[in-house]
């Protein structure tokens, strides 16, 4: 590209003039005698981080998190942690009067006596679901494009405690307001407990200070939600960015981009003002949901009573899928020796979270014992290039989408006005089946759009470009891709799959096997079966050699190169040739 | 565009020998209109600074709102919402968002977008550091004679693990046990009790006045509490207050229906639970406690809204469909003198969800779940 560059506009020139050392420089050099900040930020203002923009869905988690300690901060300004009964005086009149705890009558007062409580609140509650649902988001992308593996497993296992931890934070902070919505949440939780062999109705005891509901269980909730919670938070994301920043952002493949460097703009500006702008907008967005849409009408549910309940109780959507266990679960309670065993709802709601999450934590671990992987990525995997992996995640979300489906089984049944009982029927069957089919048809959807990469890598694009031959038949053209673009599909890793005494230490000598060897080799195979590897130097060779000949062939229809590409539009045809030559 | 590799390292060289396509490098750097066009640059410049602007007239505006529009209970003034909640959610939203949205600008059209390179390093130390690490280390551990003093590790290891003992029973006055609770000294203390006494009257939820058994007609469903709930003078039972009032309520709520009498089938020991076709079961579910509320007369099912279990109202509160695994207590009734319900006695068993030292009372064929 011939652009003059000599009129390349003053605030890109990198040249830096000198000054004399004014004011700044004596703030700075009075910091620096006594911080050393030169030397520790030599290296990171101008730190390199990729571009794409799935590199933002943590960032947009992040930043919601800030938005809560902001909102969060106001709120405790006026909202009283106590569940001492107090009668209502507030401006919200069908209230008044009414018998409810302080928490109640403080969030009320919060959200009609005090300007900008309902935002705030709104704010708070918005801001706490665009906190989890980017963490999912953030989870998925890291997932699927391979981002957790070496040497990124731990930071892998503090995103999934960060996922749990505000999972656990956004059930604390809805249930504060001891609206009757958050208190048969409470209660719910209470029988959940109590179904927990041999400790149960302790715990349950100790944690209301004797029976449900107690006066104790709100100011206890308070100091998980203001202070434990958030405290281990704000910790494991200090340790996720140290770790983000230790290891050096993973990039896509592609011209120049290796797994030796990294490829993207500076911190400073760049970055600072992109990440620092972006701030700005979760925060922007989210004063404008908590300014026009509507969440947690507290108000509308009235204080919590233990005799009431409202039809269409649910949790936060987050908690959504326990709940659906739970609501799809037999009821399997069995009594033995004169102790009971609620399996109905131990097993549900406190087993298979459990179980889920040692899934989750593990994942990146199970993946590289079965591959036999132990390098170092920094490259992301396309999704398709890790069939297997990639129906794992599909299948356990599509485990996770029936439950979520199973706990709003009676919206569904009002909603299409079907019989609850057929649902809860299906779906029990659904979530064994369903994500059984899921894996097969992503793995097999992974594999055939590897087939596509291979065609367009042999064969060229489809140009669209129809030819007819002087027999009269018809054919396709196809056109070579762009050297960038054939180098960016097949910089990828070819699968080696694991078999037993492939291991050798470091003088050479095979490990010694294991009881699952066997078992792992298996599953190794099964990992990378039908994969499609991409094509050798002399494969590429030989495609173009034959693309070549038909070209070759087909040039003197019509006397000029009658490649397409003067149909295609991609680019002007004189004087090219096919690729590479 | 030329496809000259223009970066510092194309990195090809470290790829294995089989890889088909050599890296080409990064591509050259394409200028921008703003980098070339002086024009092009001021216009966003000016469109940058006019976004910081505007920024400040919504704080403006925020601060207006602030102090004109109505907060109290106006919450529905505009669009169903309350002006002063919309007013300052918009003006503040803006003016940050046109922070945001400034800032970015300024980075995509005029900062550099020349792309550069930083080589990585790999996250293990060096040989070198690693050897150092693990001299050091075992300078510190002979220097200190931890190895040589087992007796003195081993002591210091125990004496320090036992600091989780008192961190551990200093929690213990968290709550009593349930079987404190259940000697406490408020009305119904324990998970085996209830506020219901033989004789106690049931009451309508609310307005706890007692309800006249020939007052209800077949298909009526009445929510409904012990008396206890609504002390009068007459009664002369206590005024509950507080965690107590809430425990009572939170065990003792009961639902009343009548149905034919010919449809109730009753459990063992139960002909003599019912008035008069009328019945009274414990509104908690057995499931984890919701409140059960959602009647339907003709089938005489209860469904509870919270996990959809169902419970059969003419047959002992048997389960029919949902988690449950438990039928509903039945709270045997009978009439006084005047003619209103009254209990026979406390529930026979606990109410609510199931828990580890529940023991089992079988109430024949009706106390399985039916899956």
């Amino acid at each position: 590209m011939s652009i003059d560059t000599s009129k390349v506009a003053t605030s890109n020139s990198s040249a830096a003039t000198a000054k004399k050392p004014g004011k700044a420089g004596a703030v700075a050099n009075w910091a620096d005698e006594r911080l050393g900040l030169g030397t520790a930020m030599k290296k990171n203002l101008r730190k390199v981080f990729p571009d794409h923009w799935s590199f933002m869905l943590g960032e947009i988690a992040l930043w919601s998190f800030v938005v809560l300690l902001l909102t969060g901060v106001f709120l405790t300004l006026w909202y009283h942690p106590s569940m001492a009964e107090v009668v209502y005086e507030g401006s919200y009149d069908p209230l008044r009067g009414v018998l409810m705890s302080d928490a109640m009558a403080s969030t009320l007062h919060i959200s009609f006596d005090v300007r900008g409580g309902v935002l705030m609140r709104q704010m708070h509650h918005w801001a706490a679901m665009i906190f989890i649902a980017s963490m999912m988001v953030h989870l998925l992308r890291v997932y699927f494009t391979g981002a957790y593996r070496k040497p990124r497993e731990l930071n892998w296992v503090i995103g999934c405690l960060l996922l749990l931890l505000g999972t656990l934070e956004g059930f604390t902070g809805y249930s504060l307001p001891d609206d009757l919505l958050s208190g048969t949440g409470i209660r719910a939780a209470d029988g959940f407990m109590k179904s927990i062999p041999v400790v149960g109705t302790y715990l349950s005891f100790f944690l209301f200070g004797g029976e449900f509901p107690g006066d104790q269980i709100i100011p206890r909730l308070y100091m998980i939600h203001v202070l434990l919670i958030p405290g281990i938070l704000l910790a494991l994301i200090a340790a996720h960015m140290l770790l983000l920043v230790y290891h050096k952002h993973t990039q896509w493949p592609g011209p120049g981009r290796t797994e030796e460097n990294v490829v993207g703009f500076p911190m400073l500006p760049v970055y600072a003002a992109k990440a620092g702008g972006f701030f700005f907008i979760v925060f922007g967005v989210t004063a404008i949901m908590g300014g026009l849409l509507s969440i947690n009408p507290i108000w509308k549910y009235g204080p919590y009573d233990p005799t009431k309940v409202t039809a269409g109780s649910q949790p936060d959507w987050y908690m959504g899928w326990p709940d659906g266990a739970l609501r799809i679960m037999p009821g399997w309670e069995f009594h033995l020796g004169g102790y009971s065993f609620a399996l109905n709802v131990f097993l549900p709601i406190i087993v298979l979270p459990g179980l889920m999450f040692t899934i989750l934590l593990l994942l990146p671990f199970i993946e590289s014992w079965i591959t036999g992987d132990k390098r170092e990525h920094h490259l992301l995997e396309r999704p398709r290039n890790a069939p297997t992996r990639t129906a794992l995640m599909v299948s356990l979300m599509t485990f996770y989408g029936l439950m979520w489906a199973a706990g709003g089984n009676d919206i569904i049944a009002i909603t299409l006005n079907s019989d609850i009982n057929q649902i809860t029927y299906f779906i029990r069957v659904a979530v064994f089946v369903g994500p059984a089919i899921a894996f097969w048809v992503t793995r097999r959807w992974c594999i055939s759009l590897q087939r596509h990469d291979e065609a367009k890598l042999l064969h060229g694009y489809e140009t669209g470009v129809i030819m007819r031959s002087p027999e009269g038949g018809y054919s396709e053209r196809h056109l070579p891709i762009s050297e960038n673009a054939a180098y960016t599909l097949t910089a990828r890793d070819r699968d080696v799959v694991w078999t037993p005494g492939s291991e050798t230490d470091e003088s050479g000598v095979a490990a010694p096997g294991g009881r699952l060897d066997g078992l792992r080799a298996k599953l190794s195979t099964l990992w990378f079966a039908d994969n499609v590897q991409k094509p050798t130097a002399q494969e590429l060779e030989e495609a173009r050699h034959h693309a070549e000949h038909e070209h070759a062939l087909t040039a003197a229809l019509d006397g000029v190169a009658a490649d397409g590409h003067q149909f295609d539009g991609h680019h002007a045809v004189e004087g090219e040739s096919l690729r590479g030559s | 565009m030329s496809k000259e590799p223009t970066g510092p390292d194309t990195g090809s060289d470290n790829l294995p020998a089989e890889e088909p396509i050599p890296n080409p490098g990064l591509p050259s750097h394409t200028w921008r209109p703003t980098d070339i066009d002086e024009a092009a640059a001021r216009r966003a410049e000016r469109q940058i600074a006019s976004m910081y602007l505007l920024s400040m007239l919504c704080v403006l505006g925020f601060v207006v709102t602030y102090f004109v529009a109505d907060v109290g209970d106006n919450w529905d003034t505009i669009l169903g919402l309350g002006a002063s909640t919309v007013g300052l959610g918009v003006f503040l939203g803006l003016a940050l968002l046109l922070i945001g949205a400034a800032t970015i600008q300024w980075a995509r059209k005029l900062m550099s977008d020349v792309e550069m390179v930083e080589m990585r390093h790999p996250a293990r130390s060096s040989d070198e550091d690693r050897e150092a690490t693990l001299q050091a280390l075992s300078s510190g551990a002979e220097d200190s004679g931890i190895a040589r003093r087992p007796l003195i590790r081993n002591t210091l290891l125990a004496s320090v693990g036992m600091l989780g003992v008192p961190a551990v029973v200093l929690l213990r006055d968290l709550g009593p046990t349930p079987g404190q609770a259940a000697e406490a000294d408020y009305p119904g203390a324990g998970l085996e009790k209830t506020v219901w006494t033989p004789g106690m009257r049931v009451v309508r939820d609310v307005v706890g006045t007692p309800i006249r058994a020939s007052d209800l007609e077949i298909g009526d469903l009445v929510n409904a509490q012990p008396e206890a709930i609504f002390p009068s003078e007459e009664s002369g039972l206590p005024e509950l207050h507080g965690a107590e009032l809430l425990i009572a309520k939170s065990k003792a709520a009961v639902i009343v229906v009548r149905m034919e009498p010919e449809t109730i089938i009753p459990g063992e020991g139960r002909d003599n639970w019912s008035v008069d076709g009328i019945v009274c079961y414990s509104k908690i579910c057995t499931h984890v406690g919701c409140p059960i509320s959602l009647y339907e007369r003709t089938t005489h099912h209860l469904l509870c809204p919270c996990h959809q279990s169902t419970f059969d109202l003419s047959d002992s509160g048997r389960v029919v469909f949902g988690p449950a695994g438990r039928h509903l207590p039945q709270l045997p009734l009978a009439v006084d003198e005047e003619g209103f319900l009254v209990a026979q006695s406390d529930f026979t068993e606990p109410v609510g969800p199931t828990y580890w030292e529940r023991d089992h009372k079988d109430i024949g064929d009706q106390g399985e779940a039916d899956l």
